[in-house]
């Protein structure tokens, strides 16, 4: 089996989720990543969906965060504000996955709008949960294409705090999350560099090469010395991930 | 101040319910957070014509969409406003991008900081507390400041308190009385029903007693001020139990909202020409 581009961006965010607790998760290709986790790798985790359920166990991919299988399976069920409030703010999930419309060096993101706040060239849908999860959450791992639409120098808006502008700027602004340890694309990996804090390329995709990925971000892109190949999705993950989708 | 008009909820029908209670500029607040959305209301709304309101709402998705597309708002204030899992409200886009049909102001939160000035309004608190809005672009965007703790000296942000004029919701069901149970996912309902001056609730049915449920949430009917039945009006989203969420026409409505003669077509169709259940 050979798999397209969008099913290692999932199968490489489930293996993350090997040891992971508490999974944070919005709509798409991270709830997907996180079912699958479930089901492959790691039966234990318990996914939380922003709209409330707690330990939700979907046997399809729901469309929205507020599916009604999400509550059926859940252990707990919980408002709004409780989900913010005695949940995400203290800390207590482990990961959580996030997209974003843009994304700098420092794994900042914009959810909000392209172009001036008020004028915008395109309204994005705003932050949602994002602003105090990537601040609260144990950790960051981000989805996105690679592209320099994606990838860019500059922010046009900041709707999420990653390690704002380098090193020692989540420790100053009191968050407790450790930010965005992770940057899966198409393409490969990308991680904080420990100093730094800049995203270096760790990680590439098979038959992917490092000047690729260079050309595909918008800000001279950092390199890790010998990136590591990523192991293909086995049979077993694309077999579990195809019969996942097509349920 | 909270005034709670009579000792218990009158029983009206929805099209009596949003003549009543629901003003032209006034701030409304359709809460349900994915899940028992009150569409019947928000088409009722629009019916009616009412025009100028600030519109409330965490996600405004497609009922948003389409109040702002048929032009019954002035000000929006949410904090996602997204088609869940498929993409852009192009209704909402096209009036702050566009103008169209007329130009709207915003008022943009984060999830955890619209939850907590909603919480605020319920306990008729002027603001909430929280760790939030820090480092980001929205901050200076919108209504946020900075408080001490005066325990620790922490630095915590305030959000001002919510209180719409009027909330409507949708439940599973009430009694007679107009006491409401609601069961599922809870989102926000039951806070903007104690925050706002005013309340609608619509229900899927009447019922002589509640049969309390594993995680129901009730709202006494002496808090209440109208009650509507309105069987199936959370579709396309759903009442936990008694009907399922559409996610096919969340799907489709990409394509009928994306062009403004398109919209119009299908909401003079579906909404305009259709009168309110009961």
């Amino acid at each position: 089996m050979k798999a397209d581009a969008g099913e290692v961006m999932t199968v490489v965010a489930a293996r993350h989720l090997l040891d992971a607790k508490v999974c944070f998760i919005g709509v798409g290709r991270p709830s997907t990543a996180a079912i699958l986790a479930r089901e492959v790798h790691n039966p234990e985790l318990v996914l939380v969906y922003e709209s409330g359920t707690i330990g939700a166990k979907p046997f399809r991919i729901p469309l929205s965060i507020g599916d009604g299988e999400l509550a059926e399976t859940a252990d707990a069920v919980v408002s709004v504000p409780e989900m913010f409030n005695y949940w995400v703010q203290p800390g207590r999930l482990d990961v959580a996955f996030l997209g974003a419309a843009q994304i700098d060096r420092f794994g900042n993101l914009n959810s909000t709008v392209i172009g001036d706040y008020d004028r915008p060239k395109v309204r994005l849908p705003g932050g949602g949960g994002a602003p105090e999860i990537a601040a609260a959450c144990g950790e960051v791992v981000v989805i996105a294409p690679h592209s320099t639409r994606t990838f860019v120098e500059r922010l046009d808006f900041v709707t999420s705090v990653g390690f704002g502008d380098g090193p020692g700027a989540r420790e100053r602004l009191g968050f407790r999350g450790k930010g965005p340890t992770t940057v899966i694309t198409d393409l490969g990996v990308l991680e904080p560099d420990p100093e730094t804090k800049e995203l270096t390329l760790t990680q590439l995709h098979e038959g992917v090469e490092a000047d690729e990925v260079r050309e595909a971000t918008g800000w001279p892109l950092a390199v890790a010395v010998e990136p590591r190949r990523t192991e293909p999705p086995t049979d077993d993950e694309l077999g579990a991930l195809r019969e996942l989708t097509s349920r | 101040m909270v005034g709670f008009r009579s000792d218990r909820a009158q029983m009206v029908t929805l099209s009596e319910g949003v003549a009543e209670l629901v003003g032209d500029g006034d701030s409304v607040a359709l809460e349900g957070f994915t899940h028992l959305i009150p569409f019947a209301a928000g088409h009722e709304v629009v019916r009616q014509g009412r025009r100028e309101l600030e519109l409330i709402r965490m996600t405004p998705d497609l009922l948003y969409d389409q109040l702002i597309g048929m032009g019954c708002a002035r000000r929006l204030v949410f904090s996602y406003g997204g088609n869940p899992g498929v993409g852009s409200l192009h209704r909402f886009r096209d009036a702050v991008e566009n103008g169209w049909p007329h130009p709207i102001e915003v008022e943009e939160h984060s999830h955890a900081g619209m939850a907590n000035r909603y919480a605020a309004g319920a306990s008729d608190l002027p603001f909430a507390v929280m760790r939030g809005y820090r480092g980001n672009d929205l901050a200076g965007r919108t209504r946020v400041a900075t408080v001490t703790c005066p325990f620790t000296g922490e630095e915590l942000a305030a959000v001002p308190a919510l209180r719409p004029d009027v909330a409507i919701v949708h439940a599973q069901e009430a009694d007679r009385r107009g006491n409401v149970q609601l069961w599922g996912i809870p989102g926000v309902q039951k806070e903007a029903v104690l925050a706002a001056r005013r309340s609608l609730v619509t229900v899927e049915r009447i019922v002589d007693e509640l049969e309390l449920r594993p995680g129901g949430v009730v709202i006494p009917g002496w808090v209440v001020d109208a009650v509507a039945e309105a069987p199936g009006g959370s579709q396309p989203s759903y009442s936990h139990g008694l009907t399922e969420r559409d996610n096919e026409f969340y799907r489709r409505w990409d394509e009928i909202s994306r062009d403004r003669d398109g919209f119009r077509a299908w909401m003079e169709e579906h909404v305009l020409g259709k009168v309110a259940a009961g």
